[in-house]
């Protein structure tokens, strides 16, 4: 079984170079804790889109991750200018993101439909001016 | 399934980070992209990246998608950022001379097949 375990991350926003520490260091604690590869690499997928997300948009984020025996989950709380449509955000493709995003291989509209696809739960809640929120739910069995 | 030691040979490829014995890595799949949003959408582990973007985020990509190793197309270098990142994240980087149309080809044409296989395919629908 799986011990309980609990630890917030702080993301800089629009540091490309940092972008990633936090779901590397998520993903060797959980490797530490003998989760089955595949949810490791869901989590880890699911953590780093979410983390581009903050370096591309926002300009700090907590990321907090909580795992139980049942299951992992992961808050993203940001302070980005928020999603005034979260449905055509959720679209693969659409994108408002600027050429540098892109020049790092990022930006293609992919980031929430991809976050969505590697959770078993997801919701998305969003303040246009004040921050955005992921909330991300992963089985570990 | 192809041994990375095989891979290099089929692709012409020098070899950019110095620590993972390249006969003793299988490949499994194969994918090619520039886009690192569509590798972590795409992907599989255990499969080859073949790319033409070089930089950190590259290797970052990689290694949350459990990709065994990247192969930069057309005679992309890597700066030393990129390789140290690579060694220490344990993922082998190397280069081809071939552009990424030719090298998808060699490859694809001695079997290693893509990452998107029949089944994935059907779950990913064009945008209307």
């Amino acid at each position: 079984m799986v011990a309980p375990f609990s630890q917030s991350f702080t993301i800089e926003g629009r540091n490309f170079f940092n972008a990633g520490e936090a779901s590397t260091e998520i993903k060797s604690i959980l490797k530490e804790l003998g989760i089955d590869a595949a949810v490791i690499r869901r989590t880890a997928i699911a953590t780093y889109e979410a983390e581009m997300n903050v370096v591309m948009y926002a300009s700090r984020a907590t990321l907090t991750l909580n795992i139980v025996p049942e299951m992992i989950r992961i808050v993203v709380d940001d302070d980005g200018p928020g999603i005034p449509d979260i449905d055509l955000a959720m679209q693969e493709g659409y994108s408002t993101a600027t050429p540098e995003m892109r020049e790092m291989g990022f930006g293609a509209g992919m980031g929430l439909a991809n976050i969505k696809k590697n959770s078993d739960q997801f919701t998305i809640t969003s303040n246009v001016g004040i921050g955005t929120r992921l909330d991300i739910v992963i089985f570990i069995s | 399934m192809m041994p990375l030691s095989e891979l290099r040979n089929q692709l012409h490829c020098e070899v950019y980070t110095g620590n993972e014995p390249l006969e003793e890595i299988h490949i499994q799949f194969g994918c090619a992209s520039d886009l690192m949003s569509d590798v972590l959408a795409f992907s599989r582990a255990g499969a080859v990246l073949l790319t033409g973007l070089v930089n950190t985020q590259t290797v970052q990509t990689a290694f949350i998608a459990e990709i065994s190793a990247i192969v930069f197309v057309r005679g992309k270098r890597p700066a030393a950022d990129v390789v140290a990142l690579a060694n220490e994240r344990r993922i082998p980087l190397l280069g081809t001379p071939y552009s990424m149309y030719e090298s998808c080809g060699i490859l694809y044409g001695k079997g290693l097949v893509s990452t998107m296989e029949p089944a994935v395919r059907g779950e990913h629908r064009v945008p209307k």
